[in-house]
C-alpha cells in the first residue's frame, strides 16, 4: 500500500484507522510538545549513561557506547535526563524552549 | 438436518457457537449469561469444538483478548450482559473501529443500582453509540437463529464490525422452547470459512490502533460511519438466504398484521411476543392494532420504519430503559426522530417505559395502553411520556 499522504480524505485512507507499515512512531516528532530544553555539555560529562537509562523517549542518542547528543525530534523534555546525570557532572541543564 | 429440541436460551447460544466453532473465545461469566460459558467450556473440554477458549478475569479482559484475536485473523465470539457489558465499554469502541468483526450474545440485564439481575434494555442501549451491529431476539429461536447469521453480517466484506445479539434476560435466557436446531455441516456451510481482511499473522508490517490526532481521526471516524451504510443491505440478504436454506426469513424489522391497521405498536425482544397475542385478540373484536417489530437497532432501519408507520394514525412504542433527564427514552427517540424528519407526516407517538429490573409487563396493561393508543388516534389527548406498571 502506498504511503498516505497528510492531506488524505477519509475514501484514501485503509479501514480501521490502520498504517500499513511498523515502526511507524519515529516519523512522529513529539520533540514539538516540549516547553523545556536538555543542553548536554560533553566537556563535563564522565559517560555514565545514566541519561541514556532513564530517558524515557529513547532520545539520548548514543554511538559506541559513549552519549554523543540529543535527539530532539523526540525529547519531550521531562528533565529526567537532568534530573539523574550525577550532580558533580552536572552535564544536562534545561532551559526554557 | 433440523432437530425439534427443547432448549434454554442461553443453551441455544452455546449450542450455536459449539455449531459454528469459532477459532477463539474469550469470555467472563456473568448472570444472567453464565450458561452460555459454562456450557461452551464443556464443549470445549469434551473437544467437541476445535476453538482457543481463555478464561480471562474480567470482561474488560475478555473484550481486549477477543479484539487481539480478532486482529490477528480469527473468527471470535464471547457472550456477557449488565455490569459486564458495562465493564467492557472503552474496549467496544476499540473493536469497532478497528473493525473487528466478534460476535457477542448480550444477555439484558438491568445496571446497578442497587443490584438488579433481571431484564431490562439499559445495558445494550448504553452500548448502542460504540459502533456494534445490535439485533433484538423475540424468542429462543431468534437468538439461535440471530447468532448464526450475524457472523455473516458482521464478517462481510462491505461489513466488517462487532455484532451483538440481544435477547432478553431470564424471560428468555432461562426459559425453556423448543426450537429447530441445524445440524453442524449446515451451520459450517451457511457461516463459510472466515477470510480476514486483518491479520496481524500475516508477516506484512502494520501498525494498529495508532495515536490518530486532530489531524486523522476525523476523517477515520467518516471511514469508519461508511461502514454502516452497507449492513441493512447485508442483514436483508444473509436473513433471506437463511430463510431460503432453513425455511426461518429474517429481515430489519418485521410487520405484525400491520396490514389495515389504524395504530402501530413498536417494541424490541421478547414483548413482542406478548403483543403478538394481544393483537391477535384486539383485532378479533375489531381494534385495529398492528405491531412492528424491530430486529436491528443498530443501524436503525429509518426507511423500512418510516413506510411502515406513515400508513397508520399513531404509534405507541415500549421503551425498557430510561434516559435520566432526557426528553424520551431510546426507542422513542429514534422512531420519532425518523417520523419527523423531512416529509414525514406528523403522527402522534406515544412512549412508555416498562419492564425495567424484570417487572413483568401483562397483556392486560398492553391492550390498555394499545386502547390509549387508538383514542389518540381518534384525536383525544395523552401524556406523550410515562409509565406502565410502576406503582
Ligand atoms: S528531557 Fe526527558 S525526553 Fe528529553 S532527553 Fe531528557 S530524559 Fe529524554
Ligand atoms: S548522565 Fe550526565 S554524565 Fe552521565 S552520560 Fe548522561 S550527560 Fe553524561
Amino acid at each position: 500500500m502506498s504511503k498516505i499522504k497528510s492531506d488524505a480524505c477519509w475514501q484514501d485512507l485503509p479501514d480501521g484507522g490502520i498504517i500499513p507499515e511498523g515502526a511507524t512512531s519515529a516519523e512522529f516528532k513529539t520533540g514539538d510538545w516540549r516547553s523545556e530544553k536538555p543542553i548536554w555539555h560533553e566537556d563535563r560529562c564522565i559517560q555514565c549513561l545514566q541519561c541514556w537509562i532513564n530517558c524515557p523517549d529513547s532520545s539520548i542518542l548514543v554511538a559506541e557506547q559513549k552519549m554523543t547528543g540529543i535527539d530532539y525530534d523526540h525529547c519531550k523534555g521531562c528533565g529526567i535526563c537532568a534530573s539523574v546525570c550525577p550532580p558533580k557532572a552536572n552535564a544536562i541543564t534545561m532551559e526554557s524552549e | 438436518m433440523s432437530e425439534r429440541i427443547l432448549i434454554e436460551g442461553n443453551e441455544a447460544v452455546a449450542l450455536a457457537l459449539k455449531l459454528i466453532d469459532p477459532d477463539v473465545v474469550a469470555a467472563y461469566p456473568i448472570t444472567p449469561a453464565t450458561e452460555v460459558v459454562q456450557k461452551f467450556s464443556e464443549y470445549v473440554a469434551d473437544g467437541e469444538v476445535g476453538t482457543e477458549f481463555v478464561a480471562v478475569e474480567s470482561e474488560h479482559s475478555a473484550m481486549s483478548a477477543c479484539i487481539g484475536a480478532s486482529t490477528a485473523g480469527g473468527r471470535v465470539m464471547t457472550a456477557t450482559s449488565s455490569q459486564g457489558l458495562g465493564l467492557m465499554w472503552e474496549m467496544l469502541y476499540i473493536a469497532a473501529s478497528l473493525r473487528a468483526p466478534i460476535t457477542m450474545a448480550v444477555a439484558n440485564r438491568a445496571l446497578s443500582g442497587n443490584i438488579n439481575i433481571h431484564c431490562d434494555h439499559s445495558d445494550s442501549m448504553g452500548a448502542r453509540d460504540a459502533g456494534w451491529i445490535q439485533l433484538f431476539s423475540e424468542n429462543t429461536q431468534e437468538i439461535f437463529d440471530n447468532m448464526i447469521q450475524a457472523i455473516r453480517i458482521a464478517e462481510h466484506p462491505d461489513v466488517r464490525l462487532p455484532a451483538m445479539v440481544c435477547y432478553d434476560g431470564f424471560v428468555i435466557s432461562h426459559a425453556r422452547e423448543v426450537i429447530d436446531s441445524l445440524s453442524k455441516d449446515e451451520v459450517q456451510e451457511f457461516v463459510g470459512q472466515y477470510e480476514p481482511q486483518l491479520s496481524l499473522l500475516d508477516m506484512e508490517a502494520k501498525t494498529v490502533g495508532p495515536l490518530d490526532l486532530q489531524d486523522f481521526y476525523f476523517e477515520h471516524k467518516r471511514s469508519q460511519a461508511e461502514g454502516y451504510v452497507a449492513i441493512p443491505r447485508v442483514i436483508e440478504e444473509v436473513g433471506q438466504e437463511f430463510g431460503q436454506k432453513f425455511g426461518r426469513s429474517y429481515g430489519l424489522v418485521e410487520e405484525y398484521k400491520m396490514e389495515g391497521a389504524d395504530v402501530a405498536l413498536v417494541a424490541l425482544g421478547s414483548t413482542n411476543g406478548t403483543i403478538k397475542d394481544v393483537v391477535d385478540s384486539m383485532q378479533e373484536s375489531g381494534k385495529k392494532v398492528g405491531l412492528l417489530k424491530i430486529r436491528s437497532f443498530r443501524p436503525f432501519p429509518a426507511d423500512l420504519i418510516k413506510q411502515s408507520l406513515s400508513k397508520v394514525k399513531a404509534v405507541g412504542v415500549f421503551d425498557r430503559s430510561m434516559t435520566f433527564g432526557g426528553w424520551g427514552n431510546p426507542l422513542f427517540n429514534e422512531i420519532r426522530s425518523v417520523m419527523y424528519g423531512g416529509n414525514g407526516q406528523a403522527i402522534p407517538i406515544l412512549d412508555r417505559i416498562y419492564g425495567l429490573g424484570g417487572r413483568e409487563i401483562s397483556m392486560a396493561e398492553i391492550e390498555e395502553y394499545a386502547d390509549e393508543v387508538l383514542a389518540v388516534a381518534k384525536g383525544e389527548q395523552a401524556e406523550v411520556i410515562d409509565y406502565i406498571g410502576v406503582r
